[in-house]
This record gives structure tokens, sequence and C-alpha cells, in this order.
């Protein structure tokens, strides 16, 4: 009866592990050059039975994907302490860790608690201890949420890895069947969940402010329409569904309204849905492509591209006096904006030597940074710190996620084990 | 009673006889006329048929896609040769017909999207001033998500930037 008890729970196990392997790689592909070092120490588990999750990796993981940290090999650690008592500074000194992590998990039933400490080396004294506590479906959340506060303790900026990235996925088989997904994961790629599969494209993917539900548009009835989802409930609504275009949903700061494009009256405008009642009232009105609508922080505007001019450029358009001025005036082609937190930092597809480029603009100063040296780069997501921007590109022929700091000094690639990935939406806190 | 029933019953007689006689001299004239018709309209249903496996086959020779040059939606003299061979086509019967447009993966996703749209508006417009009714032709932009050429260069950008007329 145990074996059989053993065997049933191995296979659980197993199927749990397959069900929750990333889709994402990830490949460091520029570091800069005075990141800082950490140690962070295998936690010790304080419970029966193997540990059910790497904690200290997890939050290693994160903490070098931020770009700002060099955590040491655990090969290279002459002890795993995991309480203050058991730290000796002179060891960590001479390996030249600058901070220390340390901690231990305790599985009771089915909670969880992670308690862990923060330690400067050079001083020798205690930084930071905390706990967390939750279920343990959570682990992992739990573990980027400890990175989230050492992150803070170390750089004075909040933490942005207990997030979650929405992508799609495609891919085409040997006969030339297309499949579609839209894919939720945790910010580290892992635990992707598919919200929706389809064998039509599906696009434009976005986040309401309160991250439990997000849109896009599906190609499902044949044509393109815009749907939201709830995550929790799983609960999806078609939105619209007009003759033409029924593109690039962007939810309002507030969550009460959707601004969105639409070609039901002859071109490409963009209009703005009340979502109560689902009432539209039309914001722009001309015979060019008007489309990509980013909200500014403050609700009070929208960035949105525009040919108007001849060639897509970023135009702004200001609920208020109703009127739209030019924003950029940099090169032939400024595409799809999405605004930092701070509404002045603004992520945008730039060309550049018929190249297309991952570029920041700064709207206060007009100046415009390119961030990215390969081609193709597309969709530019940042994250709700404000520290990285998430785009697609191309790399070996094949649609990859990758991810730069926002200073530029810091790359890395997620390619997907197996076919395209693409349009990456970062959400906001949760 | 009898006898009025006899007299109507002769009236009628009467009256069918000369109908009978009237329907066999015309059934011959008729006859004639209809095998004539029936000639013509077999001569006239072989020449639509020639005429429209003519129409066919300009259309097989043109194709079904209208390729354009990077981000415009100007038809090319090739482009309206192939609308050319569709409108030819669609002159003649009463079918439906529906544009796709299509760009290539450059630049950004939703600008691309609109701009599928509007390359298959350009060629919507252009059958409709050439005589094909608006309410018959149904366009759909897929933008860049689905392109028939798989790599990153002119070779396979080229053969993406298009309206699939089907």
């Amino acid at each position: 009866m145990k074996t059989f008890h053993s065997l049933f729970l191995s296979f659980v196990l197993l199927s749990l592990v397959s069900s929750v392997r990333s889709e994402l790689l990830i490949e460091i592909t520029k570091g800069i050059d005075d990141p800082i070092p950490i140690a962070v120490v295998p936690f010790s588990w304080e419970s029966r039975g193997a540990a059910t999750e790497d904690f200290a990796r997890v939050i290693e993981s994160d903490l070098l994907r931020s770009g700002q940290f060099a955590p040491l090999s655990r090969l290279d650690m002459l002890s795993f302490p995991s309480t203050k008592e058991e730290v000796f500074f002179r060891d960590w000194r001479v390996l030249r860790a600058q901070y220390l992590l340390i901690g231990s998990a305790l599985l009771q039933q089915n909670s969880l608690q992670i308690d862990y400490e923060l330690l400067d080396v050079s001083k020798g004294k205690s930084i930071y201890s905390g706990s967390v506590f939750g279920k343990l479906s959570e682990q992992r959340v739990l573990s980027h949420r400890i990175a989230d506060v050492i992150y803070r303790n170390l750089t004075g900026i909040p933490g942005a890895f207990a997030t979650r990235l929405l992508y799609i996925a495609a891919e085409r088989d040997s006969i030339g069947n297309d499949s579609f997904s839209l894919t939720l994961a945790d910010s580290d790629g892992e635990r992707p969940i598919v919200l929706l599969k389809s064998s039509e494209p599906i696009m434009s993917p976005s986040w309401a402010p309160s991250g439990d539900e997000v849109a896009y548009v599906s190609f499902e009835s044949g044509r393109p329409a815009i749907y939201r989802q709830n995550l929790i409930s799983g609960k999806r609504e078609r939105l619209t569904n007009f003759s033409g275009l029924n593109s690039s949903p962007a939810w309002s700061p507030d969550g009460n309204y959707m601004a969105m494009v639409l070609s039901k009256d002859g071109n490409p405008d963009l209009y703005l849905m009340k979502l109560a009642d689902r009432s539209l009232t039309r914001l722009t009105r001309h015979y060019a492509i008007d489309t990509e609508p980013a909200w500014m922080p403050d609700g009070k505007s929208l960035l949105f591209t525009s040919d108007r001019g001849g060639r897509p450029q970023i135009y702004r358009y200001e609920f208020k006096s109703g009127s739209t001025e030019r924003v950029t005036f940099q090169g032939t082609y400024n595409a799809r904006a999405r605004v930092a937190a701070d509404g002045r930092n603004i992520v945008l597809v730039h060309r550049k030597d018929r190249k297309y480029h991952i570029a920041v603009f700064d709207i206060v100063s007009n100046r415009l940074q390119i961030m990215t040296e390969t081609n193709l780069d597309e969709s530019p997501s940042i994250a709700p710190n404000g520290s990285m921007v998430l785009y697609s590109t191309k790399y070996r022929g094949r649609g990859i996620l990758a991810a730069v700091s926002v200073d530029g000094g810091f790359k890395f690639r997620l390619p997907a084990r197996e076919g395209d990935v693409r349009e990456p939406a970062w959400s906001p806190y949760m | 009673m009898m006898k009025q029933l006899r007299t109507s019953g002769k009236t009628f007689a009467v009256i069918f006889m000369v109908a009978f006689l009237a329907a066999c001299s015309g059934n011959t004239k008729q006859n004639q006329a209809s095998q004539e018709a029936e000639r013509r309209a077999q001569e006239a249903a072989a020449e639509a048929q020639r005429k429209e496996e003519s129409l066919r086959d300009a259309i097989s020779a043109a194709g079904d896609i209208i390729y354009f040059a990077y981000d415009s939606s100007v038809m090319t003299t090739e482009g309206r040769r192939v609308a050319d061979a569709h409108i030819a086509l669609l002159q003649t019967n009463n079918s439906n017909v529906k544009l796709e447009g299509h760009t290539d993966e450059r630049g950004t996703r939703e600008y691309n999207l609109a701009l599928g749209e509007r390359r298959a508006n350009a060629v919507r417009d252009y059958m409709v001033v050439n005589g094909v009714s608006s309410g018959r032709i149904e366009t759909v932009s897929y933008g860049e998500e689905d392109p028939v050429a798989m790599g990153s260069g002119e070779a396979s950008w080229s053969q993406n930037r298009r309206v699939a007329i089907q």
C-alpha cells in the first residue's frame, strides 16, 4: 500500500513538474560592469521530506535577471548557514560577497513560512529580516516577494519579480497549420498557463490596471474582434466585433474605460469605450492610420501612432481639449509607444538605417536613445517599476522575447523551447 | 334544365374544339420558335461558358495575389492587371469576393494590421470604381499575422506584402 501511495505521489509530482516547466529559457547577452556581488545561500528546509522548491535559486535568478547583481556560485560557498549565528563573515569576505541572504522554510500542512535575513558582509551585520507566508502552491510567488524586498533594500527601487507576463506563442506545423496561444506566466517565464488557444491569430494582449483581467484581439470569428477575460473567474466577453479593424485595446489607469482602434467609420481611428455600458466615443477623425493607443499614467491623455504626417510617428491626444499634437520627430518611423510609470520615459519602436530597434524617448527633454542593436524589434513593454523593458525580436529565424534594462546596460534573451513567442505584456504590481 | 345543360355542353364542346385546333396550329409554330430559341440559348450558353472559361483562364494566368511595395497601399500596374482579371469575371456573375490584406513582418503589429486593411481597401475601391458593387466585397486584414513566406529578407517580405482575392 505504501509503495502504491509513493508511486502515485511521484507520478503526481512528475506531472506537476512537466506542466509547470517553463516555455522560456533565459540567456544573458550583456552584463553591466559592476554588478553587486551577493551570496544567496540555499535555504534550510525545516520540515519532513525533501524541499518542495529551491527558494534561494528562484531569488538568485530574479536578482541575476535584474542585471544589477552578480550572485555567487554555490560551488564556491564554504558553508550553507541559515541563521545569523551560523555565519562566518570572514569566509564571505574572502569570497568578495558584499551581501549575504540566508533563510529557512517551514511547511505545516499546506501552509508555508519562509524566514529570511539580508546581511552586510563587510559590516558584519543584519540589514533586513522578514518572513513571508502562503500556501504551498504559492511557493514561487513567495520567493519572488523576497527577491522584491531584497531588490528594494539594495537599490532603493521596488522590485517587480512578483509580477506576471502575458505573451503570444505561435507554432506552424509541418503541413502549415498555425496554432496561437495567449499565455500567462510568472515574470521569470515559469508556470506558463495557456489562457486561449486558437487556430486563428491572437494579438495585442494587455492588462487591466487591477491585474486580474486581460484584453486581447482574437481572429477566432474569422475577423479581428476585441475580448476581455477575467483571470480569476475565467469569464470571457467579446467587447467589439464591428466591420473592419477592432484592435489595440488599452485599459485606462482607473480601469473604467478602454481605448481601442476601430475602422467601422471608414479608416482606423481611436475610440474610447466606457466599459460599464460599452458606449463608444470617437476620439480621432483623420483619414490617416491612427492606432496603438497608450495611456499616460494620469489618464489625461493618450499617446498613439499616426501616419498623418506621411510616416508613422507618435502623437498625443488630450482628453480635455480634444487636441492632438505630434510628439516624435526623430527619424522616419516611431510607433507603438508604452509609457513608464514616471510619465516621462516612453519606449517605442524606432527605425534607423532600415532596422527596427527599441528606443527610449524622454518627452521632457525630447531625447531619443536606441536601446537595442538587433533588427526587427517590436512590442516593448515596461516593468511596473520602470527598470526593464521586455520586447520581441527575431533570433536565428524564430520570434523570441528579449529584455533590456532601461539604461541599456543589461540584456537577456528569452527564447521559447519551441515555436515563436511575441508581444510580451508586463503586468502591473500584483 | 336538361336542355340548358345540353346546350351549354354543346357550347363547351365547340369552344373546346376551337381551342384545341388553335392550340394545334400554334404548337407547330411555337415548336419551331422554341427550337430556335433553344438553339440560340445553347449557343449563348456555350458562348457564355467559353467566355467564362476564358475569364477564368485569364484569372489563373493573373493569379489571386496583388503585391505591394514596402509601407505602400498603392496598386502597381501589375496589381491592377490581376484585379482587372477578377473584375471581368465579377461583372458576369453575382458572386461575392473576399479581400485579405497582409503585410511583411517589419514594423509594429497593430500598425501593420491597419496597413493590411488599407491595402485591402485599395483593391476594394479599385473594384468598386470598375463596376463591382461594394456590397459584394468583404475585406479583412491579417496584418503581419499570417505570412506565406517565413524568412526575414526581401525575398520573403515581398511575398507577404499582399492582398489575396478569394
